[in-house]
């Protein structure tokens, strides 16, 4: 008897935790990296090595947005700055720093292409990747009017999970 | 007595025909269907019903590189990053964002990030000149800073491109700012996100007493008012 209740027991808990793992495998699953980090996947994917993971806030404490946004002529677009190590070790963009002299230099390859693969390009924790609907569109049609036809940088990448919150 | 007779007779068979009806539905209904008390299981609320199950909270706050989801833990390099929590240690917090207040961290002293790429005694051009937006609508108007944004960037950064110079030429809007545009060129991608918490950042500046919320046209021309 006591045996029967035991297997019943376990037959139980074996049927909850089944239960339980589904539901939180079908929760949305939100990375937790910093707001700001940007993924770079142009063509890092294509080119066998794994997105690039640029941290804002690293930057931000020791530079100010002016240097690499106005001197350097940074987009404020994510993906939009069409880097390539070519243009790098020319020293520019991520070069004008990571030469060795400010910063470490390109040879540490793990340092920046430490993305998950396939990861798209996309500004993590933004807004726009965080709206539950896709954003509102006033009926003077300012906002929606005035926003180009190619999303803005977290926009594009982000409008896509947001749409589809179970995976 | 007839007419009694009669009576019972009626009571009858209606009594008759009650209990046949009720006979057929119970015969109707499936033994399955009867009400029976069940305990569910615990745990087993169904995803369907949870609370608020479009609320995607990050699991954890500052999480270090290798178990952000964004990085590789399997690449070498992401386990030599700096930690986050590490470097924000002692900064002035908020409750958004990178939950680092960067703007105090600046003002305050706990920061001193380079102006120039190389040489570190280059000091910021600063304006100190606060733009008030008026808004349509019931909340705040917004007061515009220039201060906290040109110790960070530069003239250039903004104008002419996002923002011409000049007064009443900028048309802007939350729906705009949340696409991406004119304010939501960096505020809800890098610099603080545009939450129900940050609101008040920019919306600071309280509406006269006697303000009150302009009608619609709808509203006005409802015969029923």
């Amino acid at each position: 008897m006591s045996l029967r209740k035991t297997m019943e027991f376990l037959k139980r808990l074996i049927s909850i935790s089944a239960i339980v793992g589904a539901c939180a495998m079908m929760l949305p699953q939100t990375a937790s990296a910093e707001y700001a980090d940007v993924v770079i996947n142009n063509y890092a994917d294509a080119a066998g090595m794994r997105p690039v993971v640029f941290p804002h806030w690293y930057h931000r404490i020791r530079f100010r947005c002016k240097v690499c946004h106005a001197d350097l002529g940074f987009q404020f677009k994510a993906g939009g700055n069409k880097i390539t190590m070519a243009k790098i070790i020319d020293g520019q963009f991520c070069g004008a720093c990571h030469n060795g002299e400010i910063s470490w230099s390109v040879e540490n390859c793990g340092m920046c292409h430490s993305g998950v693969p396939g990861t798209p390009t996309q500004i993590h924790g933004s807004t726009v990747q965080r709206l539950v609907a896709p954003a509102y569109k006033s009926l003077d049609g300012g906002g929606a009017a005035a926003a180009p036809a190619d999303a803005p940088a977290g926009g594009a990448a982000a409008s896509k999970p947001a749409a589809k919150p179970a995976k | 007595m007839k007419s009694l007779f009669k009576a019972i007779a009626v009571t009858a068979l209606y009594a008759v025909s009650v209990s046949m009806v009720s006979a057929a539905e119970t015969k109707a209904t499936p033994k399955s269907m009867e009400l029976k008390e069940v305990d569910a299981p615990s745990g087993t609320v169904s995803s369907a019903n949870t609370f608020n199950r479009l609320l995607k909270k990050p699991k954890q706050k500052n999480a270090p590189p290798p178990e952000d989801g964004i990085h590789d833990p399997d690449n070498e390099g992401s386990h030599v990053l700096q930690p986050p929590l590490v470097a924000y240690e002692g900064l002035p917090t908020t409750d958004f964002g990178n939950y680092v207040d960067w703007v105090q961290s600046l003002q305050k002293g706990f920061l001193n990030p380079r102006y120039d790429r190389v040489d570190p005694t280059v000091e910021a051009l600063v304006m100190d000149l606060d733009i008030v937006r008026e808004v349509k609508a019931s909340m705040p108007d917004v007061i515009f800073p220039h201060k906290p944004h040109t110790q960070w960037l530069h003239c250039s950064n903004c104008h002419p491109k996002i923002f011409i110079p000049q007064k009443g030429a900028n048309q802007i809007n939350m729906s705009a700012i949340l696409l991406g545009q004119k304010c939501g060129v960096c505020h809800g991608k890098v610099s603080f996100p545009i939450t129900t918490l940050s609101c008040k950042k920019c919306h600071s500046k309280p509406k006269p007493e006697d303000w009150k919320p302009p009608l619609s046209a709808a509203s006005q021309k409802n015969p029923w008012r």
